[in-house]
């Protein structure tokens, strides 16, 4: 199992924004590097002929009318929020 | 010398009845989070189901592009974690957008200028975020928004092109009818890559100014970052590729979080949505669907009206005044008479509060009805003016308004006459100086005609009785 670096494991947490103990690091290092082994195996199947696949299903054009429908209650929606101020969702000021 | 060579990224979001993926209503505004759903506030589990003329309207903006559009076209994750995006992706498309190529043509100092264009894709937009102390507020009412991502060659060396770049594609995207394309409402939104070389050299390093909703802010951004990276140069600095922003109340741009984390984006095809397929018939029934765009009516004004390319290309520049052109000339005013007030009159008023906007608040109806007036002399064309600002925003009656105002002026000749007169036999020394050949007097008699007249008379009239008192008849 060669895997991922650490360095990887880090940048990846930070573009989800998760922080991460050093325990907690060796572990997911661990972890996403069974997965990647893992796909490793599809580097066995021969697709030389194969033309590149956008979608497993062989549908196309699943389209929906342009009509509008009622939307969903705002209280309600704010129910299911962490933290909310009635109307809108609020989360730790954001500065970019 | 430094040129700096910038390509944009302009953001236009289309005017469907509902969101892309879901069918809560797209509308600008509202109280925050009632345009809502399990879809676009990005809940576990939920499927999105794309809006079919959504699709419609992006083709039909590649098609007035000169775009060709993918037969083939699908769907792709665009991953990025901020509180705007509540799925923490953005479902846009990477290899195989809708739209390829295209181009935009404007003449700008008397040539004519192409701007190539890379692709046209179509997307979601993201959430409004309120910031307020501690805490950013979130808005998902926007989220979801289709949105078409027009991206062009790096084809531009100036503020000015850019401009005139973004004042055409503003233009054409209106004729197709998939846009309000409002600046001031976000629905067109530009982000600016610039990078400055010396003539002749490899392009340089660029930075990405994003976010611009005016064309005075594009303007601006481009000459001040043009200035700040040749600056960075000449003093012996490196040009960072990074993400910035400009504030236009101050004037200066800044830099936003680093390129390399945010242009990270791991994008992979988006499972949960199946590939959209063009036939030719299709392609065909969109392209049909496009109502008369630009060049069509520039070469119809020329043609059927006979009008100046000038003014053909002015009355064209904005869609709403080609409307009012088109409707007032049917309601029977002459199109030449038509063209020259709405050139002046008329575009004077709409763009008088120095909005970038034309805002056109007449009717067709109306200003036939004012034209009308002074096509048969009841108004002269100072009358015209002031009945025109007086209607401005009004549904009033043209005739009843410029009774009201006193504007309506005598046809009558006798009456006229009798003025005329009572005028000559008063001022006799500059009447004989006037027969014998002084016309520099002209004025003052039509002046005086009419002071007596109360400012009613037809000063055509008076004119042909000075011309009449001139040749002795």
């Amino acid at each position: 199992m060669n895997g991922i670096s650490d360095e990887e494991v880090k940048h990846i947490a930070k573009l989800s924004a998760i922080g991460l103990s050093e325990k907690e690091m060796s572990s997911m290092k661990k972890h996403l590097s069974a997965v990647l082994d893992y796909f490793k195996t599809l580097d066995k199947v021969d697709v030389s002929g194969v033309s590149p696949t956008a979608h497993i299903l062989s549908a196309v054009n699943v389209l929906r009318e342009d009509t509008p429908r009622e939307s969903m209650p705002t209280d309600e929606l704010m129910k299911t929020a962490p933290d909310s101020d009635g109307s809108s969702y609020t989360v730790p000021r954001v500065v970019e | 010398m430094y040129i700096p060579t910038i390509g944009c990224e302009v953001h236009c979001e289309l005017k469907t009845k509902t969101k892309l993926f879901c069918s809560c209503k797209n509308e600008f505004g509202g109280e925050p989070n009632t345009h809502c759903c399990p879809v676009c506030s990005g809940f576990p589990g939920v499927l999105p189901s794309l809006n079919e003329m959504a699709v419609e309207y992006a083709v039909k903006a590649g098609l007035a592009l000169h775009s060709t559009i993918n037969k083939f076209s699908k769907w792709d994750r665009k991953n990025y974690f901020y509180p705007d995006l509540p799925k923490a992706w953005q479902t846009s498309q990477y290899d195989l957008p809708l739209c390829v190529g295209g181009y935009v043509e404007f003449m700008l100092d008397g040539k004519l200028k192409r701007v190539r264009l890379n692709r046209i894709h179509l997307e979601e937009d993201a959430g409004k975020l309120v910031h307020d102390g501690g805490v950013s507020r979130v808005d998902y009412n926007r989220c979801g928004v289709p949105l078409i991502e027009i991206v062009t060659e790096p084809d531009m060396h100036s503020a000015e092109e850019v401009v005139a770049f973004l004042t055409e594609l503003k233009s054409v995207l209106k004729y197709t009818g998939i846009s309000d394309v409002k600046m001031q409402e976000g629905s067109l939104r530009c982000d600016v890559n610039l990078s400055v070389a010396e003539e002749g050299a490899p392009l340089g390093t660029r930075t990405e100014t994003k976010n611009l909703n005016s064309f005075r802010a594009v303007a601006r951004s481009v000459l001040y970052e043009t200035r700040r990276q040749i600056d960075e140069i000449t003093s012996g600095g490196k040009i960072v590729q990074e993400t910035r922003r400009f504030d236009d109340n101050k004037g200066v741009g800044y830099a936003m979080r680093s390129k390399e984390d945010a242009h990270d984006y791991r994008y992979f095809p988006e499972p949960d949505l199946l590939p959209v397929v063009f036939t030719d018939k299709k392609l065909e029934k969109i392209a049909s669907s496009i109502p008369e765009l630009k060049a069509a009516r520039i070469s119809r004004y020329m043609g059927e009206f006979s009008l100046p390319e000038y003014d053909a290309r002015v009355l064209t520049a904005d869609k709403e005044v080609s409307d009012l052109f088109d409707e007032t000339v049917s309601l029977g005013v002459d199109p030449k008479k038509a063209s020259n007030f709405i050139m002046s009159e008329v575009l004077r008023l709409a763009k008088s509060d120095g909005s970038e906007e034309v805002e056109l608040k007449i009717s067709s109806k109306t200003l036939a009805g004012i034209l009308k007036l002074l096509h048969s002399d009841e108004i002269n064309n100072l009358g015209a003016k002031s009945l025109l600002a007086a209607l401005w925003g009004t549904e009033a009656d043209p005739r009843s308004k410029a009774e009201e105002m006193g504007l309506l002026q005598s046809n009558d000749e006798g009456e006229i006459k009798a003025i005329f007169d009572s005028v000559i036999a008063a001022n006799k020394k500059q009447a004989e100086d006037f027969i014998s050949g002084n016309d520099k007097l002209r004025g003052y008699f039509v002046g005086q005609v009419m002071r007596a007249a109360g400012g009613k008379a037809n000063p055509k009239i008076i004119n042909a009785l000075l011309d009449k008192l001139k040749a002795g008849i």
